[in-house]
């Protein structure tokens, strides 16, 4: 394919990169990211994917916008509330970038249906703010042996791992299976700093951007960690665990699992 | 405005050099004029020779310095002789890396 004056000038800043230039533009341009959740993280990176022109983004959320997103979920306006999340993120990315093709999705993902949604994605960039979600996506991903950025956020803090399957650790590695329902409050029990997600979400889209143009270190094996409050990010080493139930030497995790929902308020 | 031609090996006014492609970027300014060097460099091969004609002043010397920090080599840098119409310059690039 050859650029239209349109995208020279629209992608001149990545053209001129020499770790990018044409040929990484061009292969933006025929990449596909899927993303969970078009909330706090979701947002923020959809927005830069879609900016840097990321050809296909997926998007899935089941949830309607809301007054009480709009502090932090970018994509979204105030005439949206009451409108699906997935839709208002694909009326907002598309104007910003024509050359992005976006996939809403709005059914929640389960055990049943996540396979089949994210198979032809390149990378998938979990933005979700619940555990059964979560590990639904990291198994799947595992199982697929898909990329997968993962990020999440709480009051000031937020961490960012890249998971490659088969070359690094998962999530479950890290945790191996969810904390009991109740034991960890959401983000409505426990307020976010609206901010917050829009620094972890770009983190996670900068990760999602290496991957596909093949640049850069990741965070394979790594948590960055992030405090907004103190201003400091650290990161921790994370390990392969042999004994993993899913991406172990012997796992047990064949299929996937639907884990009980731990709140009924979706965000 | 910017148009490119095929050239068949036609020797040029000075140093002899025969450019296997020219780009005409009259009419462009900076960073455009590194950006479409750039992106008709990706597009030939290792040893081949790029021509470009710009009439953007910085570009003489924006262009070839961005397009050595890239590995390529500039061959030659001269200002043509229009007659009539603005002074317009042509920079000849081999290609030397891919």
């Amino acid at each position: 394919m050859d650029f239209s004056e349109e995208q020279i000038k629209r992608y001149s800043r990545h053209i001129i990169l020499p770790e990018v230039g044409g040929r990484g533009q061009k292969k933006l341009l025929k990449s596909k990211v899927f993303l969970v959740g078009a909330g706090g993280l979701g947002c923020p990176a959809a927005y830069y994917l879609a900016a840097a022109g990321v050809g296909k983004l997926g998007i899935a959320d089941g949830d309607d916008v809301d007054h009480s997103n709009l502090q932090r979920q970018i994509l979204h306006s105030t005439k949206d509330v009451g409108y699906p999340k997935a839709l208002s993120a694909k009326a907002t990315l598309e104007a910003l970038n024509p050359d992005v093709e976006v996939v809403p999705f709005m059914h929640r993902l389960n055990s049943e249906n996540i396979m089949d949604i994210i198979k032809d994605y390149d990378v998938i960039l979990d933005g979700s703010d619940n555990f059964p979600t979560r590990y639904l996506v990291n198994d799947a991903c595992v199982l697929l042996k898909k990329p997968l950025s993962h990020g999440s956020i709480f009051r000031f803090e937020g961490q960012v791992t890249t998971i490659l399957p088969g070359e690094g650790p998962c999530y479950r590695c890290l945790f191996e299976s969810p904390p009991p329902p109740g034991m960890v409050p959401s983000c409505q029990e426990a307020g976010v700093l609206g901010v917050l997600p829009g620094v972890i979400g770009v983190i996670q889209a900068t990760e999602v951007i290496k991957l596909l143009l093949g640049k850069g270190q990741l965070l394979k094996g790594q948590l960055l960690l992030y405090n907004a409050f103190t201003m400091e990010f650290k990161k921790v080493k994370i390990r392969w665990n042999p004994q993993c139930p899913v991406c172990g030497e012997n796992p047990t995790i064949k299929e996937l699992v639907d884990y009980q929902e731990f709140c009924q308020v979706h965000f | 405005m910017s148009s490119i031609t095929k050239k068949a090996s036609s020797p040029s006014a000075s140093g002899g050099l025969s450019p296997n492609k020219t780009i005409n970027l009259k009419g462009e300014v900076c960073p455009y004029t590194f950006v479409k060097t750039k992106l008709a460099l990706e597009e030939m091969s290792v040893g081949e020779v790029l021509e470009v004609i710009v009439d953007h002043e910085p570009a003489v010397e924006n262009v070839p310095r961005s397009i050595q920090n890239e590995g390529q080599k500039v061959l030659a840098v001269e200002k043509l002789n229009d007659t009539g119409g603005a002074t317009t310059w042509r920079l000849v690039i081999k290609k030397e890396k891919d």
